[in-house]
C-alpha cells in the first residue's frame, strides 16, 4: 500500500474529479456508481483480501443501510447526519450479530452460512411489508439537504460527494490495513494456528474486521439509497453479494485499490456491453474466467508481482 | 509500474468513449426515438421477448413512421432489477435523448422509475407494469398506463362468479408479493361486499417447488378455490391441483395470469374448465385481434400472450399520440396530454380510453379453459365492457382504503 499504488490511486481520483465537469449526465452517473460500487468492494476486500474469509453475504449490510435510509428518508424525513449514522450503525449492528454466528466458521463453510445470514435479510426486506413495502420497494427517497449551495440533487454535485466519500473510505480502510490490527489480519489469512500459536486472539480479530466490514458496507448502502433515490430486496439479495465478491476477486483481493478498480470494470461492462449485445452476461462470464484463469490474484495483484 | 500505467490509460479510454455523446440533431424530420425497456435476461427473458416482438410488430405494420418521421426504438434490458432499469432509464433520457420511454414488466421496476421520469418530464407509458398504486395512490404525471391494473380484471370477477355461480365460500391461494395480494383482494372486496365469503387465504413463496403441503391445507368445505400463480408456478399449480384429486371436488377460478398464453401452450388437460378473468384472451373474437394473432404468429411463429399485446397496442397507442400531436414530439406537455387522451375505439383487446389517473377503462372478460382445435385456449364466455380500475366504486372513497396488502381486506372468515 506504500508508495507509488498510492499516487496512482491519488491520480485516478484527481483525475476523476477533474475529468467530471465535461462529462454528461449519464457516464457521470455511472462514475457515481462506481465511486460507491468501490466503498462496498473495498469493505469486502477487508474481509476477503486481508483476513481470508469469503463472504457471500456482504448484500445484508449494504441492504441494511439502504433501508435505514430509506425508510428514514421517507417516512420520517430524516436529514443528512441522521440517515448516516443510522444506516451506517444498523450495518454494523447486523454484521456484529451475524459475525458472531459466522466467525465460527472457515473456508467454503463460511461461504454458506454468510449466504444463508444474507438471505435472512432478503427475507425480512422481502416479508416485512409494513416496514420495508415488501417488493414493491421504497421510492423516492430524497438526497440529503447539506445547506450547500450546491443541490445535491443535481448529477455533477452528487458525484463528488460520492467521490469524496469513497476517497475516505479508502484513506480510512487503507489506514486500517497498514496498522498493526491489518498486520496482524494478514498474518491470519496466512497462518491462523500460527498467529494463535503467537497468543494472538484470532477470533476476536477475525470479529472485529468482520464487523468493520459490514459497517463500511452500510456506508456504501447509505450512498447507494440516496443515489438511486429507490430501495428494493435486489439491493439485498444473493446476486449483489456475487457481483460484490467478483469485484474483489477481479481487481485483486488485498489490495484495496484492486477492489475499486474491479467495481469499475463490472459497472463498465454491464452498462456498456449490455447496450450492444443481449449476451451480455457472456462476455462478463467470459472476463471473470479470463482473469481466474490468467490472474488468479485479481488484475492488480498480477501487475504487482507480475512473477512468482 | 509502467503496467498500472497502460491499466491507467486503458481506463481513461474507456472513461473518453463514453464522453463521445451523439450529436444532437433538431430537426423535424429527425427520428422518434422511443426508449423500450424489458427484461431479456434472467427469469422473465422470455416474457421480455414477447415484449419485444409485440413492439416490433406494430411498428413494422405502419412500415415504421408516422407524421413523416421514422420511428427508432431502442431496446434495453433491465433484468427485471429496479436499479438497472434506472440506469438504463438514465442512459436513453441523458445519452440517446429519447421522447418517449416504455416497456418494463416487474412492479418494482415501475416504482423505482416513477419519481426519475417525474423529475426529468419524460413522457412514459407502462403496458405491462401493474401495481394498483402506480395510476391510483401515488399517481405519477409523466406516466400513462396503456395496460391493466392488478385488481382490475378481479373486482368484476368476484361479480361474475356471485352472479353466474352458487360458489358463496372460497378458499384462496396465491403468490406471496404484490401481485398476488392485490389480485386476491380486489376479488374478496366485491365478493365479500356481495355477501360472498374467502374462507382461506394461503400465500406461497415464489420459490415454492411443491405445493402439496399447500394443497393439503386446503379447505374442503369451501365451495371453490381461487389461484393466482405465474409461470412456472402456474404450470405446477395447475398440474398438482389435478394430481391431488381436487379437481373434480372444488372448482378452480384464477387470476388471468393462472392460464395466459406463456403458461397455456405447456397445460394439458388437467387445465380445462378453469375460470379467469383478465382484460384479454387470445382467443377473443374481433377483427383486430384476429389480425394481430395472424401477423404475430407469422412473425413470432406461436400465439401472442397478454404481453405481446400488451405491447402490441401500447405501441399504436404511442403512435395515436404522435399522430396527434403532428410528429412534434418535442413539445412534451402537448405529447403527454395527447397520450392521456387516446382512445381507441377497436384494439386487439377491445376499446380502450384512459381514465383521470392515467389507466386504461377497458373490458374485463371471464374466460374458460378450452380445448378447440386441438390446442387449449381462454374463450371468452362474459363480457364486462368499460371497467374502471376503481370498479364501481367513486375513485376519492376507493383511495381512502388501504392499498390491497398481505393483511387487507383483512379476512374475516378465515379460521
Amino acid at each position: 500500500m506504500r508508495g507509488r499504488p498510492i499516487a496512482v490511486g491519488v491520480a485516478a481520483l484527481v483525475a476523476a474529479g477533474a475529468v467530471a465537469p465535461l462529462l454528461p449526465s449519464y457516464p457521470l452517473t455511472l462514475l457515481t456508481q462506481v465511486a460507491i460500487m468501490a466503498v462496498l468492494a473495498m469493505s469486502l476486500d477487508i474481509l476477503l483480501g486481508y483476513t481470508g474469509l469469503p463472504s457471500l453475504g456482504h448484500a445484508a449490510y449494504f441492504g441494511a443501510a439502504a433501508y435505514a435510509v430509506g425508510i428514514l428518508a421517507t417516512e420520517h424525513q430524516a436529514g443528512f447526519f441522521t440517515c448516516l449514522i443510522a444506516g451506517v450503525l444498523l450495518a454494523t449492528a447486523t454484521a456484529a450479530l451475524f459475525g458472531l454466528v459466522a466467525i465460527r466458521a472457515t473456508g467454503t463453510y463460511f461461504l454458506m452460512i454468510t449466504l444463508a445470514l444474507g438471505m435472512v435479510v432478503w427475507g425480512l426486506a422481502f416479508r416485512w411489508v409494513s416496514l420495508t413495502k415488501g417488493d414493491n420497494g421504497i421510492a423516492g427517497v430524497p438526497r440529503p439537504d447539506l445547506a450547500l449551495p450546491w443541490s445535491l440533487a443535481a448529477p455533477l454535485p452528487f458525484f463528488y460527494f460520492a467521490l469524496l466519500a469513497a476517497a475516505l473510505a479508502w484513506a480510512a480502510l487503507g489506514t486500517l490495513a497498514r496498522s498493526p490490527f491489518g498486520l496482524t489480519l494478514r498474518g491470519i489469512r496466512e497462518s491462523e494456528t500460527r498467529m494463535r500459536a503467537l497468543g494472538y486472539d484470532v477470533w476476536l480479530h477475525k470479529y472485529l474486521a468482520f464487523v468493520i466490514s459490514g459497517g463500511f458496507a452500510g456506508f456504501a448502502g447509505v450512498l447507494w439509497a440516496w443515489y438511486n433515490g429507490f430501495v428494493s430486496p435486489v439491493d439485498v439479495q444473493l446476486v449483489t453479494s456475487v457481483e460484490t465478491l467478483l469485484m474483489v476477486a477481479l481487481g485483486g483481493p488485498g489490495t484495496l485499490a484492486g477492489p475499486a478498480l474491479g467495481a469499475a470494470v463490472i459497472v463498465f461492462l454491464k452498462n456498456f456491453v449490455s447496450v450492444y449485445t443481449k449476451r451480455w452476461l457472456l462476455i462478463l462470464g467470459a472476463v471473470y474466467i479470463g482473469v481466474i484463469l490468467f490472474a488468479p490474484r485479481g488484475v492488480l495483484g498480477a501487475l504487482r508481482a507480475p512473477h512468482r | 509500474m509502467t503496467r498500472i500505467r497502460i491499466v491507467a490509460s486503458a481506463v481513461l479510454l474507456v472513461l473518453a468513449t463514453s464522453l463521445a455523446a451523439p450529436l444532437g440533431v433538431s430537426a423535424q424530420s429527425a427520428p422518434i426515438k422511443i426508449g423500450f425497456l424489458a427484461p431479456l435476461t434472467g427469469p422473465f427473458a422470455q416474457i421480455g421477448k414477447d415484449m419485444v416482438n409485440g413492439n416490433q410488430l406494430y411498428l413494422a405494420e405502419i412500415g415504421g413512421q408516422v407524421a413523416g418521421r421514422k420511428i427508432e426504438v431502442l431496446v434495453e434490458d433491465d433484468e427485471g432489477n429496479p436499479a438497472t432499469a434506472l440506469n438504463k432509464s438514465r442512459k436513453l433520457v441523458d445519452q440517446d435523448k429519447i421522447s418517449i420511454l416504455t416497456g418494463g414488466m416487474l412492479a418494482n421496476v415501475g416504482y423505482a422509475l416513477q419519481p426519475y421520469i417525474d423529475s426529468q418530464k419524460i413522457p412514459t407509458t407502462y403496458p405491462v407494469i401493474a401495481a394498483d398504486d402506480i395510476t391510483q395512490r401515488k399517481p405519477a404525471k409523466w406516466i400513462v398506463r396503456t395496460g391493466w391494473t392488478t385488481s382490475q380484471p378481479t373486482h368484476p370477477f368476484a361479480d361474475w362468479v356471485l352472479k353466474n355461480t352458487k360458489y358463496r365460500k372460497i378458499a384462496a391461494i396465491g403468490m406471496d408479493y404484490a401481485f398476488g395480494y392485490e389480485t386476491i383482494g380486489g376479488f374478496q372486496q366485491v365478493f365479500e361486499e356481495g355477501g360472498g365469503q374467502i374462507v382461506q387465504r394461503i400465500w406461497a413463496p415464489l420459490n415454492t417447488n411443491d405445493f402439496a403441503p399447500f394443497l393439503a391445507q386446503i379447505r374442503r368445505d369451501a365451495d371453490a378455490v381461487l389461484a393466482l400463480f405465474t409461470g412456472r408456478l402456474a404450470l405446477q399449480f395447475v398440474k398438482q391441483y389435478e394430481e391431488a384429486g381436487l379437481k373434480g371436488k372444488l372448482p378452480l377460478l384464477g387470476g388471468g395470469t393462472i392460464t395466459d398464453e406463456t403458461v397455456l401452450p405447456q397445460m394439458g388437460d388437467e387445465a380445462i374448465g378453469l375460470i379467469t378473468a383478465l382484460h384479454y384472451s387470445q382467443a377473443l373474437d374481433n377483427p383486430a385481434n384476429a389480425k394481430f394473432n395472424k401477423a404475430f404468429e407469422a412473425s413470432a411463429g406461436k400465439i401472442p400472450s397478454y404481453y405481446s399485446e400488451a405491447t402490441y397496442t401500447n405501441a399504436r397507442w404511442i403512435v395515436e399520440a404522435i399522430k396527434a400531436v403532428g410528429g412534434k414530439v418535442e413539445d412534451r406537455d402537448a405529447l403527454l396530454a395527447a397520450l392521456r387522451r387516446v382512445d381507441l375505439k377497436e384494439s386487439a383487446r377491445g376499446p380502450l380510453k384512459v381514465d383521470d389517473f392515467g389507466n386504461p377503462i377497458q373490458n374485463i372478460y371471464i374466460r374458460k379453459v378450452e380445448r378447440v382445435g386441438g390446442r387449449l385456449q381462454n374463450t371468452v364466455i362474459a363480457t364486462y365492457p368499460a371497467v374502471s380500475q376503481f370498479w364501481k366504486y367513486k375513485p376519492d372513497e376507493y383511495m381512502k382504503r388501504p392499498l390491497y396488502g398481505r393483511d387487507y381486506p383483512p379476512c374475516r372468515y378465515c379460521q
